[in-house]
């Protein structure tokens, strides 16, 4: 069933992308959305049934050398199938979507076909997500991580003819490679170090990494902080974590159905994904949990003061992106990996339905984006406005404070913020200014676009018309997410630990069968090691290695069981649910601080913000500026490679390695050159000619010399 | 069927003679019977080479099909191939159809374009099949002289520079490798290179003029035979004849070059190198690695910044060479492993993307990037073909272009880390300049007036890309194809290499 999940994707998107010209554009859109509808409804019933273990499927030889060995093939557990359905339903409902967002579009002249592009796109990045998140090794995940690049890339420049979106896209590629820089190398230490690419043995592997010294660069290093943190950059690069995050607002180049589905919704949180499909590795790596949670906070609460400035519509949803994405990253960090995953998943629903409903406006207002000529089209878009409503009230954390009643986003993020309280103080009061923040931002984007006076063009604001229902009704399924999604899976995520475990399929009473197990484990793999002179260099860490991977089919039950794994000291969601009530209320009160002000500064007093921008001037550039991110690194590694190149060419070729091996070898060359030059070409047979005699000559005296 | 591999590498040969004597005429018939006769040639071959393919074992880490005669002036004809050679043959008998495809153009001198390709087909299988020295050292210089016209001849303005700078810079290098060759003649009393391949050459340490050599001749020879192989290879700071090569040499010439002259570079470091001079190997095994690494990024760079379409493919190619040389001297299986792989695999790819230049340079006769832009508004299915390989040259996985690129990283990875991470930034480097160089001839609007009328691939041009595609696409998905086949043989030839360093195994002795 799974492998049908996986494969619909790709076989709509090859029947739309190549046979598009026998079955018209609109059966090629069919075919596709109706491939993804039934992955979809596959995929939840592969959610609800009860899992028992983890199942592996193999369906492929890959790459395979030496004792290295990797297949194609699925990994099915519970967060296999959190992905699963995430991917598969928002997927589908940004195809029927975009039925009606993509119908018409200035962008391409009459004659154009670009839908069957499109919808071929969508369906192969489906595919390559879900390669990624039903992989059961690494190499399988980089496949599908470098897929949903590629897929990333064509979408975000699918509007080829614009300048703007080509560099957005080849931004977004690049970017996205310097995280990947980081995610193969930690591969190829993983390899390294367990002589294995499979996450089983990887995990079997992990307690022996904690006490595993690596030399790697300058410095040795503890081995499972260094894969940890090599992975993390893979996961930073792919989920727009600060210093890789320059790419995503740009990536708003692409149509918004794409937004929703590849930078709202999914792909984005392929990095979280990891993270926690690494847990078992990362519990023995406290410091690069340290470092992800003080970088997914950082990100938490830079995103969110840009996002307090911007005026393009789709940019403020895309730093509330960035920024909730942080959020996750916090959670994961501080070891709660179930309540990263629940952030996840709700996210998914209220942020693809903010960027549908921006969309939906957007289309309403003629691909006007620019939200300070927008105002009062509540009135005009009354079910655009309803669902936009419904995503804010998710997205910025309403319910009712001390029970499990809210929103989606108010059960998700209070758990991270408690989470955070728990795990880092740093984090904690980042995340606390960052939700404040975020519903100042979230009310501004409502207020500045639904309510108050037409601002725009009157001719747009008098033509804006309620999107088709393919449009309307994606909204009104993800809103049933964003409303209900958190209040259902409340307990799944962060009730009970017992339960939890139980979803997860991590064994009940865990607590002291993983010390055991861990002890087992650890012991298993430690004893042949001994026997071994003490060894701390790299060269040594590969037999040690070796050691591990012949060990780890001996001791069956060393990977441990389940989706995520809760290490033997790990008690952070027992913690995290004895937070002191200020604690839980907290969030609740900096999300009604940012309505309030939010209602003073674009309903009561409209003068205000712009008064603001005045006195503070250089702190309002620097957020709207993000921080001149993009600014210092043109400085610092788009101009120095540019300049470097031309150097290294026309110096380094030219004038050092041309000069001299031309100025003492190759002097002749000019000679030669003259001389042929003053023949017809033809003649040139003649100096080949004479190649022949000399190298006959050459040979002659070889044989003679060689027969004495 | 025991001599299958003198008939392969013949059949071109013959028909080159076939073309050479009875093909009178330069009218156009005569020009299309010249072609039709190559393109058979060629196919025949390829075809008969499928029965080395299917009768190859790959279990046996030995030599098969070996062929041996007496020959002139006492020397000897013998050929064989092995797990490291056999794809080699392969890939030269699978490219040399397309190629001849490829130059259907021409007008100017067919018969001799012809004969220069069929003679270098010859030429090149000779040096992947020859098992003596001499026989070797035959093959791989003669290769030279039909590549030296195809570029002096049927090239662009600066040919005749291209052509000589080509010709004396792998000369040079060969004058070198002749040299050592008579010294191991001298040491080893034989040219058979399956003998000499058992041989322990000499490794104490020499004085020379006053400096002690350590790994005495063995380090001496290495050296000599690195000067021909980096020279072809070609490897940083060796490589600037390639970029001129590639500009002035026309389509076929280019892709022959890229695809396959290459290869003889990286074939020879794992014939001759690697498993005769192990010792000289690996002493100066830093030395290849940061050269290697050097030419990663040195040329990545430099291509960001081209204007010439060929030029910029050019250094790509010395850029991937970087992985087969650093692979191949991690001396591991996933090193030499992706080595090879990534020969092969390049062998696709970059012959497809000068293809993929010459498309449109047939069509505009500019190779200039700022002269196009907007392409894909009239051409589509050339849009994809290029995007495709444009990715496999990024090493897409799922492409071939990844397997090779991956694995030799992590053979390197298991050797020395610096090296790793500096050659792994390569790959955020590849994708700047490969996705720059699409965006500015493919994407944007289509504004230019000379481009207005351009037309899409025709159907000779889509045969000669489907093959292309799909052996990228089948190699990127099941890799087992090739790795089965050169796995066994690269693992007796890691195992030996390792054995036979000394150093090396006193270490492991007191590692364990």
């Amino acid at each position: 069933m799974v492998t049908i999940i996986l494969f619909a994707p790709l076989i709509g998107a090859l029947i739309c992308g190549f046979g598009w010209r026998f079955i018209g554009e609109f059966g090629g859109q069919v075919i596709t959305t109706g491939l993804l509808f039934l992955a979809a409804i596959l995929s939840w019933i592969v959610f609800l049934t009860p899992t028992t273990a983890t199942e592996h499927i193999v369906l492929l030889r890959w790459i395979e050398s030496g004792s290295l060995s990797t297949e194609w093939g699925i990994r099915l557990d519970r967060l296999t199938e959190i992905m699963l359905v995430v991917v598969t339903t928002v997927s589908a409902l940004v195809h029927l979507y975009s039925f009606g967002y993509m119908a018409h579009d200035d962008n391409w002249k009459h004659e154009e076909h670009y839908k069957a592009r499109f919808f071929a796109y969508l369906s192969f990045f489906t595919f390559t997500m879900l390669m990624l998140v039903t992989s059961d090794n690494l190499v399988q995940m980089f496949f599908g991580w470098e897929g949903v690049g590629v897929a990333s890339y064509l979408l975000i420049g699918f509007y080829y003819k614009k300048p703007s979106a080509n560099a957005a896209a080849i931004k977004a590629f690049v970017v996205n490679r310097v995280g990947d820089f980081g995610f193969a190398l930690g591969i190829f230490a993983l390899y390294f170090l367990t002589d294995s690419i499979r996450f089983d043995d990887v995990f079997a592997a992990a307690p022996a990494l904690q006490s595993t010294e690596v030399s790697f660069l300058w410095t040795n290093w503890n081995a499972a902080n260094l894969v940890g943190v090599l992975l993390f950059i893979g996961a930073m690069g792919k989920s727009a974590q600060l210093f890789l995050h320059t790419w995503l607002p740009d990536a708003m180049e692409g149509p918004t159905p794409v937004s929703a589905l590849i930078h709202a919704a999914t792909m984005v949180t392929a990095g979280v994904f990891l993270v926690c499909r690494m847990s078992p590795l990362l519990e023995y790596a406290p410091d690069a949990k340290q470092m992800i949670v003080i970088i997914g906070a950082t990100t938490a609460f830079f995103a969110a003061t840009v996002g307090l400035v911007q005026n393009d519509i789709k940019r403020v949803i895309a730093y509330s992106t960035c920024s909730q994405l942080g959020y996750m990253f916090v959670a994961a960090g501080c070891g709660v990996y179930s309540v990263a995953m629940f952030h996840l998943f709700t996210h998914a629903f209220f942020k693809a339905m903010l960027f549908l409903g921006a969309g939906s406006v957007i289309h309403a207002m003629h691909h006007e984006q620019d939200m300070r000529n927008y105002g009062g089209l509540r009135r005009k878009i009354p079910l655009t406005f309803t669902a936009m409503l419904i995503g804010t009230l998710a997205i910025t954390g309403v319910g009712i404070p001390l029970t499990e009643i809210g929103f989606a986003g108010f059960l998700s993020k209070d758990a991270v913020i408690e989470v955070a309280f728990a795990g880092n103080s740093y984090a904690f009061i980042l995340l606390v200014l960052a939700a404040f923040m975020t519903s100042f931002y979230s009310w501004r984007l409502m207020f500045l676009t639904f309510f108050g006076k037409p601002r725009g063009d009157h001719h747009a604001y008098d033509h804006a018309h309620e999107s088709p229902k393919t449009m309307l009704i994606p909204l009104g399924v993800l809103a049933l997410g964003a409303v209900f999604s958190g209040m259902i899976w409340y307990n799944s995520f962060f009730g009970e630990e017992e339960k939890l475990r139980a979803w997860f399929g991590v064994e009940a009473a865990q607590h002291e069968a993983a010390a055991a197990e861990g002890t087992e484990a650890e012991a298993a793999v430690t004893t042949p090691t001994e026997a071994a002179p003490p060894s701390e260099t790299a060269v040594e860490a590969a037999p040690e290695a070796d050691a591990t991977h012949a060990a780890s089919p001996a001791v069956a039950g060393a990977a441990p069981q389940g989706a995520i794994f809760i290490g033997p000291d790990n008690h952070m969601i027992h913690e995290a649910h004895q937070a002191p009530k200020w604690v839980k209320l907290s969030p609740f009160i900096a999300m009604l601080l940012g309505l309030g002000l939010a209602i003073q500064f674009y309903i009561l007093r409209p003068e205000l913000p712009g008064r603001l921008a005045a006195q503070q001037r250089p702190l309002y550039l620097f957020f709207l500026n993000k921080w001149y991110f993009d600014e210092i690194y043109d400085f610092l590694f788009v101009r120095p490679a540019k300049a470097l190149g031309a150097f290294l060419w026309k110096r380094g070729d030219g004038n050092v390695i041309d000069g001299t091996l031309n100025g003492v070898a190759m002097g002749v060359i000019p000679m030669l050159t003259r001389l042929a030059g003053r023949v017809q070409s033809g003649y040139i047979f003649t100096y080949a000619f004479a190649m022949v005699l000399g190298i006959g000559a050459l040979i002659t005296w070889m044989t003679l010399g060689g027969a004495h | 069927m025991d001599n299958l591999l003198s008939i392969i590498t013949f059949i071109p040969a013959v028909a080159a003679l076939i073309l050479a004597v009875f093909l009178r005429g330069d009218d156009a018939a005569a020009n299309r019977n010249a072609k039709w006769l190559a393109l058979l040639a060629t196919t025949a071959t390829f075809l008969v080479s499928l029965f080395v393919l299917t009768g190859f074992d790959p279990a046996n880490t030995g030599f098969q099909f070996v062929e041996q005669r007496p020959w002139i002036l006492g020397l000897q004809y013998k050929m064989g191939v092995d797990g490291i050679s056999v794809l080699f043959v392969m890939l030269t008998t699978f490219l040399m159809p397309i190629t001849i495809a490829a130059c259907w153009g021409v007008e100017t001198r067919v018969k001799e374009y012809m004969i220069a390709f069929l003679m270098l087909e010859t030429l090149m299988l000779g040096v992947f099949c020859a098992l003596d020295l001499v026989l070797f050292y035959l093959f791989f210089e003669a290769g030279l002289i039909p590549m030296f016209l195809i570029i002096g001849i049927w090239g662009g303005k600066d040919r005749i520079y291209a052509a000589f700078k080509f010709f004396l810079y792998t000369f040079f290098g060969s004058v070198l490798m002749l040299v050592a060759m008579i010294a191991m003649y001298y040491d080893a009393g034989t040219t058979d290179i399956a003998t000499l391949l058992t041989h322990d050459f000499a490794h104490e340490t020499i004085t020379l003029a006053g400096f002690q050599i350590i790994g005495g001749l063995q380090t001496l020879l290495f050296l000599a035979f690195f000067a021909s192989f980096a020279v072809k290879m070609p490897m940083w700071p060796v490589h600037t004849w390639l970029p001129d090569a590639h500009v002035q040499a026309p389509t076929a010439g280019s892709v022959v070059l890229a695809a396959i002259l290459l290869k003889m570079g990286g074939y020879g470091f794992l014939r001759f190198s690697l498993p005769m001079f192990p010792v000289g190997a690996d002493l100066l095994t830093p030395l290849v690695f940061w050269m290697s690494a050097i030419a990663i990024v040195y040329t990545s760079l430099v291509a960001l910044v081209q204007q010439d379409m060929k030029k910029l493919i050019a250094y790509s190619s010395v850029a991937h060479m970087g992985y087969v040389t650093m692979g191949i001297f991690a001396a591991n299986q996933q090193g030499v492993d992706g080595a090879i792989f990534q020969m092969i695999s390049h062998g696709f790819i970059s012959g497809a993307l000068f293809l993929c230049v010459g498309v449109i340079y047939d069509r505009m006769h500019t190779r200039d990037i700022d002269a196009y832009g907007g392409l894909v508004v009239r051409m589509p299915a050339y849009a994809f073909v290029f995007m495709f390989f444009t990715m496999a040259n990024v090493g897409l996985p799922g492409t071939s272009g990844f397997v090779g690129e991956f694995l030799t990283l992590m053979g390197i990875f298991q050797v020395n880390t610096w090296v790793a991470a500096v050659a792994t930034s390569g790959v955020i480097l590849s994708a700047s300049y490969a996705l720059w160089l699409y965006r500015r001839v493919v994407f944007g609007d289509l504004i230019k007036g000379a481009l207005k009328t351009i037309a899409d691939l025709s159907g000779r041009e889509r045969a000669i890309f489907a093959p292309l595609v799909v052996m990228t696409l089948l190699l990127g998905v099941y890799p087992s194809l090739v790795t089965d086949i050169i796995g066994p043989s690269v693992g007796a030839l890691v195992t030996d290499y390792h054995a036979a360093i000394p150093v090396d195994a006193a270490a492991q002795v007191a590692m364990e």
